[in-house]
């Protein structure tokens, strides 16, 4: 533990990352910080903004950010693997559109016409997997061109109709609280326990260190042994299903199932999983960071509201917050390596931009690699 | 090249999220609203248009301010980024917390808010709609610009004036769904069939609220139908765009354009004599009137039931109909004598 660096065996120190006690890799990320601004932020909202106190602040803030909690889920996972999916939004709308016909024109009963979205929100996804995994084309196309598909369908099915002869019983439970009273809605249930299988299958489970890997350098996963393919591909199939579950919570929160429900939303999403620590080149990022970036921005939105703020200020501090974020965690990174480099320990991190450059130096002793810097011959 | 591939597609996403938060900065809203000092307060009257940066609401909200601001109310003016069913429902949710007198709402969705303004009006907040309406359960009172009789009316007769009540005449739409666009379209064709028996609707096309495609199905009418004597816009957008292809077509004062419009889009095309005259209620009075309506249900005066009355500042003496509507009148009609005393 005193002094690591010099005492452990050349061979052991690959990784820089792991040069530090655990506490401190463990306490200083950029989760933790997104975390501890969460908490001060809130502390000081409720000290300071008139009516924060009141239990309601909570309670519509957890429903209102309900369905951008849930979807930043999956789309953690498939940020981490460096890819997005930009089309979870118009798959609300399009689970939303569903639900709705089959449950007016088909007469079906919610929980099966939930289930039937759902399914559809899988398809939605596997088509958007099918192209990015096997097909091999860049997501970012692939889901601009399927916002606009689902997008396209789910306005076209409904038009500028909107159905809303819901039960009560149903829309009700997507309002209800956990107990009388309470500032949690029920909708955290769900919620929660979804956030328990994703924290486990990203963070405890080998598939999710075949997610961090592909991030890192997909050929080297492949060739570790990582199905890339079929991993990305169920990557796109959750981020489908959640959105089609949030898009069902999203029609009973609001009674209403429209075509153009939660236009923008994808947005949101990213900028609260960007927000969370995760980045955007892959290979990087924790769930309790997203949790904390979501419920972050809903709590500054929602304390400036309290404080009259227009729409136009409050986004301009949340954008500035973001691409602030951004550029720590980066020049953050940058600034590790350079002073892994001053140290003259061993070498670099494999950073994925940095791999094949470090890779002569891993050959060289470690005593002089400040000379070796210099002159790589 | 994979990875310079994934570089910029993750370039490109950054930007993408960036735009999210910066585009609405360039959102218009003239009027200092930004804190006064924490939360609302019992004399706050809230206006909630569906969008900020839109001129109609600027007009509606800064003629509410006015009247608020007259009889030494708070004015506040909130509203989300963009028109989406639920984007209103965080405002709404912070004024029943702020406990604010009364919410003039303009509702992007009938049914998502209705929730949202009901818990409101249990807190005690008045809740007023007007341009678009909720579900009537959902509010206190609903100002109506117009009865969409009235609407149809009003153009079937400034076109059968304007041609001499015979002849062709088509009509230039919004998108084929929009809802209200459809109903006035229905109702003017009933009018044509029972009041005008000379005059033939040959076409409807529709323009999409697009200014260009709006110009395109414009030209594309006077080419298919030569004898054409006639346009009805029902459109803001397409009356504009309309008037900007015939004013400069040799069709100019030979085929005859009115519709729905506003005296600023309007006013080149009226002055070089290409529209003689079109319609529109007038924003301004519309949140004046939703003003004094709240205030009205605020101070106790009226319930929101049939048959109240209430005064409305200069605009006079209101009735409330049925289902707890008030109408603002009929609609208002635009022309070279009165556009000069219009900014909107």
């Amino acid at each position: 533990m005193s002094t690591p660096v010099l005492d452990r065996p050349a061979d052991a120190t690959t990784y820089a990352a792991h040069a530090h006690p655990l506490w401190r890799r463990a306490l200083v990320t950029p989760e933790v910080a997104v975390i501890a601004l969460l908490v001060l932020v809130y502390a000081w909202s409720n000290a300071n903004v008139a009516n924060f106190d009141n239990p309601l602040t909570l309670y519509y803030l957890f429903l209102d950010t309900a369905p951008i909690l849930l979807i930043a889920l999956p789309m953690t996972l498939v940020i981490v693997t460096g890819e997005i999916d930009l089309s979870v939004a118009s798959v609300v709308g399009l689970s939303s559109v569903v639900v709705g016909m089959l449950h007016h024109d088909a007469g079906l009963s919610i929980p099966v016409a939930a289930a039937l979205a759902v399914v559809m929100g899988m398809a939605a996804g596997a088509l958007n997997g099918f192209l990015v995994a096997y097909v091999g084309l860049p997501s970012l196309a692939v889901t601009i061109g399927t916002l606009a598909l689902y997008r396209g369908i789910a306005v076209g099915l409904l038009g500028t109709e909107a159905v809303t002869d819901f039960p009560d019983k149903w829309t009700d439970l997507a309002k209800e609280r956990i107990s009388e009273g309470s500032s949690y809605p029920m909708v955290l249930v769900p919620f929660v326990i979804l956030l328990v299988l994703f924290a486990w299958l990203l963070h405890f489970t080998s598939f999710g260190r075949g997610v961090y890997d592909i991030g890192l350098n997909s050929e080297a996963a492949h060739f570790s042994g990582v199905n890339v393919e079929l991993t990305k591909f169920w990557l796109f199939v959750l981020c489908g299903a959640v959105s089609a579950f949030a898009g069902v919570y999203y029609t009973l929160r609001y009674g209403s199932a429209r075509g153009d429900n939660a236009t923008g939303l994808e947005l949101s999403v990213i900028a609260a999983v960007l927000l969370g620590g995760v980045s955007i080149f892959g290979g990087r990022g924790a769930l309790h960071g997203v949790v904390a970036g979501v419920l972050l921005i809903g709590v500054i939105s929602s304390a400036m509201r309290l404080e009259n703020y227009t729409v136009n200020v409050i986004n301009i501090v949340i954008g500035v917050l973001l691409v602030l974020s951004v550029m720590t965690t980066s020049l953050l990174g940058r600034a590790r390596s350079l002073a892994a480099r001053a140290r003259g320990g061993g070498p670099r991190p494999p950073r994925r931009r940095n791999a094949v450059a470090a890779a002569p130096a891993s050959e060289s002793s470690t005593e002089d690699s400040g000379t070796q810097e210099r002159h790589p011959e | 090249m994979k990875f310079r591939n994934r570089r910029l597609s993750a370039l490109a996403a950054v930007s993408l999220v960036a735009g999210l938060a910066l585009s609405a900065c360039g959102g218009d809203d003239g009027d200092d609203n930004a804190s006064d000092g924490g939360g609302g307060s019992s004399d706050t009257f809230v206006f909630l248009p569906k969008n900020l940066g839109n001129a109609y609401f600027d007009t509606s909200d800064n003629a509410g301010k006015a009247a608020i601001e007259g009889w030494g109310g708070t004015y506040q003016e909130v509203g989300p980024d963009k028109a989406s069913p639920d984007a209103q429902v965080p405002f709404i949710n912070t004024a029943a917390q702020q406990g604010v007198a009364a919410l003039i709402v303009s509702a992007n969705d009938k049914e998502a808010i209705c929730d949202a303004l009901n818990e409101a009006r249990d807190a005690g907040v008045k809740v007023v709609t007007f341009d678009s309406d909720v579900n009537p359960e959902c509010r206190d009172l609903f100002i109506n610009q117009a009865t969409a009789e009235g609407i149809a009316k009003v153009q079937v007769d400034m076109i059968s004036e304007q041609i001499g009540d015979s002849g062709e005449v088509a009509i230039l739409s919004a998108a084929a769904n929009a809802t209200n666009q459809n109903a006035w379209i229905a109702d003017m064709e009933k009018q044509f069939a029972a009041d005008h028996p000379n005059i033939t609707l040959v076409d409807t096309v529709y323009g999409d609220d697009d200014d260009q495609t709006s110009f395109d199905k414009t030209a594309a009418l006077l080419q298919a139908h030569p004898d054409l004597k006639g346009i009805i816009s029902p459109t803001t957008v397409g009356i504009a765009a309309a008037a900007r292809y015939l004013s400069t077509s040799d069709a100019k004062g030979k085929v005859m354009l009115t519709g729905l419009g506003t005296p600023n889009q309007m006013r080149e095309y009226v002055e070089d004599g290409t529209v003689k005259e079109f319609a529109l209620w007038n924003p301004g009075d519309l949140g004046t009137l939703a003003a004094f309506a709240a205030k009205a249900l605020v101070d106790g005066d009226i319930k929101g039931d049939e048959g109240d009355t209430f005064t409305a500042g200069d605009l006079g003496e209101f009735t409330v109909d049925a289902d707890g509507s008030v109408l603002l009148g009929e609609p208002y009609r635009f022309n070279a004598d009165n556009i000069g005393d219009f900014d909107f």
